[in-house]
């Protein structure tokens, strides 16, 4: 048992033996948050008076969610054996969306708790952030949380876990974040085992930036890691990847609250701040080095995050259009991974193609866009990036199914996942069932423990952005979990299948499909879209297409009869009014050719597929 | 009960604003509003009470309240220098007007026309339509008499069915048998006649319409208003098929019905000249009716009762006894109203004249700004309105477009 240390190490100039960086790998829901809330709590850098729930969330979706989208990094002072330490703890995002977050934060330490719920043990985004922490090299401590959860089964997540990492599971901490049991032993631990941060102090500065955060107020506050030598406050420093200088307004650490410091030595993690005002100008991965003394190499190679996923985003009132634009562009200073440009759909008017790293970063965004600037939104069906080559050689790359060429196409490819699925045993025959019909091709099939399965495969990306993942949850009563990484470009027999009405082409509905899917997309689609459309004082026919080829059809028969039998004892302005309120009605429906379709059969017919994605329907 | 319109709060003093003047030379008429039943029927959610002794309102004395309200409207339009024609049309409605004896409607009658007088022909003879409602239950010859004697002209039966079931359904106390003795009985003291029919109750069969129709057309009335069953909020009606007990109408149904109606009485040779209403010739034609479609000058007398003068619309308290207590102390029984500005007007004339067979004048929605040809187009192509009427600068639904009126003006206007 360590007593809570009595001085705090003073920053810039810690020796790197006193410092431990370390990060907590978890799944969504393990209980990261509470056990580095207790942590904040135990080293008295939080009193328990201002302790929140989660307190380094910042985000109001995190909190709610329970799922950290941004990383931050807190310093700690920890005392063990008469010595006192500085403990940097470096907050990961959970999902697998924002993977390339993940790995520069992982960069930034020498250490990283695997915490592991002992009722649940470990999940598949788990596995795969784990993977990327030993590629890194880092020194892992297992840690089964929750013990204190009458479901908790210790022994058998222990053994899943030796059986993993090749550790005896004796050795493997039992902890509660909740009750905080096992906590202080796991900081001393952390002492204890984990490697001090290695750096030359007297070569030219080099610090990675792990995390870019825009504060309405300050600008944007980068985080980073010291490796060699040393920043100040006032220096003006250099950022590698664009050579762009700008001057250290503030230097400093977070205890969580930012401190200003002097500066930032070997082996420290910290905050700048240089006044500037778009995420962009300080990306994650980039290295940061004095303009007076340059280095020579950066850290890393940068690499720009890629979107793997786009959907259009539509104001429901088009003349929020501008207001959009402008909350992508304030949302675009925090995001770098967001990027975006004006689309125009025959149905839905104004709006913007999105593309995003996946679907919990397309969900988070759009859910961002609702709340936090008030903004009503339609967004089309989630669609991938294909590369299509034509007969004459040109090639094509469409992020927008309206954008599929017509002419002879020679071949499509489409981007693929390696996708890693943990589950009890007893469900292999329905993920497997379920991957098949979804195209995909097994690539092997473990046991993780007695019970436990894990299964690969390779599948479309397409496949997936609809609604496989509730579809797998709700096949294996929620045990199910999944990961899922880019495996490149793969060949495809797809299609573009139109919808239209009374012969109009309605932009937003149309779909790449494989062609053997094609029958049943149409099928579905004007199914919906009958009992969604409001009878017309004309038939409406509904159409799905291959090109000029028709594949399904139905029908909206003429409305018949729409007139008020009489006005009663001469009550007109009653009359009037009604129509008023149809008049306004009326703003609300988007016009097909003739067809008058309200907003409501639009969100309603594009929000069924790939509704619900990603990572809130785990719990 | 069907709510009131919101508006401004009536003036207490009724004075018309000067806007109004400028509209004195249209045809001035009256309604009068009965608020007396029997029993409520169960689709009805009109302004109408069963009691025959409401809050010191009771049926015998109401006509002597009413006509208050006629010196009080002479006394208004008067003292605001509004100078109307002789009355055009007189029509009491309900509630049931036959409800109270003969000789109420006859003072009634008598004090609107020692107020206004009544419009007269070249001859100097009066050529008013004068029309009561009747609950085929509560009048006969003698009644019948006794309005003819005090100048009525026409008298409209509320008919709605020929077959007993629906009749029930409907909670109409009559039989169907009576209903030809009173055309009859109409007839012979030389009253015009009309009968009002409903569709679509719950459970009318098309066979059940069919029966209805042909029954109307036997008793050779000058005229027959068809009137498809809405279902209130708050009847019993509404309850009963909430509470699954009866059946929502069912729309293509109705218009089906409209279809074989508006067929049978053309075929026996009865126009059409408003969506729900036909008569056997122009003469025949209601010319009260018409007078809201043509945004005439009307006042209505009565508990909640409408009125419109001269773009300015105002409607009474519902209620008897908070109608009669304004009136005691000379003030206006009004609740609320609307002075209509210029284009409210116009968009008024769009969605009343086009109910009618004379149309609405394509440039009334010039006038609206609004005209585009593009659309009315479309709406000769889905064969709404007529074409040739259309290339005279009128506006006339056809068969399918008087079905779909609503959706029309809404093309046309919104």
């Amino acid at each position: 048992m360590s007593p809570r240390a009595t001085t705090r190490l003073e920053p810039a100039k810690t020796n790197p033996e006193l410092i431990r960086n370390f990060c907590i790998i978890a799944h969504i829901d393990h209980g990261k948050s509470t056990l580095a809330d207790r942590m904040l709590q135990l080293t008295g850098v939080v009193e328990a008076r201002e302790m929140r729930a989660q307190y380094l969330d910042r985000m109001d979706i995190e909190r709610e969610r329970g799922i950290t989208i941004k990383s931050q990094a807190v310093r700690m002072p920890w005392a063990l054996d008469g010595k006192t330490y500085a403990l940097n703890m470096i907050d990961t995002p959970g999902h697998v969306d924002f993977t390339y977050e993940v790995s520069r934060s992982l960069a930034a330490c020498e250490g990283a708790i695997l915490l592991v719920d002992a009722a649940q043990g470990i999940e598949a985004q788990t596995l795969a952030n784990l993977y990327l922490a030993m590629e890194n090299d880092l020194t892992i401590i297992p840690v089964l949380n929750k013990i204190d959860l009458p479901a908790a089964q210790p022994e058998k997540y222990a053994e899943e876990i030796s059986e993993l990492i090749g550790c005896d599971p004796e050795s493997i901490l039992k902890v509660s974040g909740k009750t905080g049991f096992g906590v202080e032993e796991l900081l001393d631990h952390v002492v204890r085992t984990m490697p001090a941060p290695k750096g030359d102090p007297n070569a030219p500065a080099r610090a990675m930036i792990f995390d870019s955060v825009y504060d309405s107020y300050r600008g944007v506050i980068t985080y980073v890691r010291m490796v060699d030598g040393h920043l100040a406050a006032r220096e003006k420093i250099q950022m590698m990847s664009t050579q762009a200088v700008h001057e250290l307004l503030e230097i400093g650490v977070s205890s969580p609250e930012p401190e200003p410091t002097k500066g930032l030595g070997v082996g420290e993690v910290g905050y700048l701040i240089t006044g500037v005002k778009d995420v962009r100008q300080s990306k994650v991965g980039d290295t940061i080095t004095l303009n007076s003394r340059p280095a020579s190499e950066p850290l890393t190679g940068y690499s720009e995050p890629l979107p793997m996923v786009y959907s259009g985003l539509y104001p429901i009132d088009g003349s929020d259009y501008p207001n959009l634009r402008e909350a992508l562009d304030k949302l675009k200073l925090s995001d770098a991974a967001l990027v975006y440009e004006p689309e125009t759909s025959v149905a839905l008017g104004f709006g913007f193609r999105v593309g995003f790293l996946g679907l919990l970063h397309l969900e988070i965004v759009t859910e961002r866009l609702e709340r936090e600037f008030n903004l009503d939104l339609i967004a089309t069906a989630p669609s991938v990036v294909y590369e299509v080559t034509m007969d004459d050689k040109q090639e094509i790359t469409v992020t927008n199914p309206s954008e599929f060429p017509t002419g002879k196409v020679k071949k499509v490819l489409e981007p693929i996942v390696k996708a890693n699925i943990l589950a009890p045993k007893d469900y292999v025959g329905v993920i497997m069932e379920l991957c098949q019909g979804r195209r995909g091709t097994m690539l092997d099939m473990q046991y993780l423990g007695e019970d436990r399965v894990q299964l690969r495969y390779i599948l479309p990306l397409a496949e997936i952005v609809f609604d496989f993942f509730d579809l797998l949850k709700s096949k294996t009563q929620g045990y199910a979990s999944l990961d899922y990484e880019e495996a490149g470009l793969a060949e495809g027999d797809l299609v573009k299948v139109d919808i239209l009405l009374q012969g109009e082409q309605v932009d937003a509905f149309s779909a790449i499909v494989h062609k053997d899917n094609a029958y049943a997309y149409g099928v579905k689609m004007t199914t919906k879209l009958r009992e969604l459309i409001p009878r017309q004082q004309f038939e409406v026919p509904i159409q799905a297409a291959i090109g000029a080829r028709i594949i399904a059809r139905e029908s909206i028969r003429a409305m018949r009869k729409d007139v008020l039998a009489k006005c009663y004892g001469g009550d007109i302005s009653r009359k009037r009014k009604l129509l008023e309120k149809q008049k306004e009605g009326k703003k609300r429906m988007k016009m097909v050719g003739r067809v008058e379709v309200p907003q409501e059969a639009f969100i309603a017919a594009l929000s069924t597929d790939g509704e619900k994605k990603g990572e809130k329907k785990s719990k | 009960m069907a709510q009131l319109p919101l508006g401004d709060p009536a003036p207490k003093d009724g004075l018309l604003p000067v806007s109004a003047l400028t509209h004195q030379d249209k045809s001035f008429h009256a309604y009068v509003h009965i608020p007396f039943c029997r029993v409520r029927c169960g689709y009805c959610d009109f302004n109408t009470y069963t009691a025959t002794e409401l809050k010191g309102v009771s049926q015998d004395s109401f006509a002597a309240q009413l006509i208050e309200e006629i010196r009080f409207s002479h006394r208004v339009l008067s003292e605001s220098k509004f100078e109307p024609k002789p009355l055009s049309s007189v029509f009491f409605g309900g509630g049931t007007p036959t409800q109270l004896p003969a000789s109420d409607l006859a003072a009634i009658l008598g004090a609107l026309i020692e107020a206004f007088g009544l419009e007269r022909g070249i001859d100097g003879v009066p050529i008013a339509e004068i029309t009561t409602e009747a609950n085929p239950d509560n009048v006969d010859l003698e009644y019948l008499e006794q309005l003819k004697v005090a100048g009525f002209t026409r008298v409209s039966f509320g008919m709605q069915s020929a077959v007993t079931s629906v009749l029930k359904t409907l909670d109409r106390s009559h039989t169907p048998e009576r209903v030809p003795l009173v055309v009859e009985w109409a007839k012979q003291v030389g009253l015009q006649t009309s009968v009002d029919l409903i569709y679509g109750a719950p459970g009318e069969s098309i066979a059940d319409w069919q029966a209805s129709i042909d029954a109307a057309l036997g008793y050779q009335t000058d005229h027959i208003s068809a009137y498809s069953l809405i279902v209130e909020p708050g009847t019993k009606l509404a309850r009963q098929i909430a509470a699954g007990e009866l059946v929502e109408p069912d729309e293509d149904e109705q218009a089906t019905k409209y279809e074989l109606a508006d067929a049978a009485f053309e075929a026996a040779g009865m126009r059409w000249y408003e969506v729900s209403n036909w008569s056997t010739s122009e003469s025949t034609q209601s010319a009260h009716n018409l007078s809201y479609w043509q945004s005439k000058n009307w006042w209505g007398f009565g508990p909640g009762a409408h009125s419109h003068i001269g773009g300015v619309r105002w409607w009474n308290q519902k209620h008897p006894a908070t109608y009669v207590a304004p009136l005691a102390r000379g003030e206006s029984p009004a609740l609320g109203r609307e002075t209509l500005d210029a284009k409210t007007q116009l968009e008024e004339q769009v969605l009343l004249m086009i109910r009618t067979k004379q149309g609405l004048p394509i440039q009334v929605l010039k006038d609206l700004a609004v005209f585009e040809p593009k659309l009315i187009a479309g709406l000769i192509a889905d064969e709404l309105i007529d074409a040739k009427s259309a290339m005279r600068g009128i506006i006339q639904l056809t068969l399918t477009g008087r079905l779909l009126a609503d959706s029309v003006i809404r093309t046309l206007i919104a």
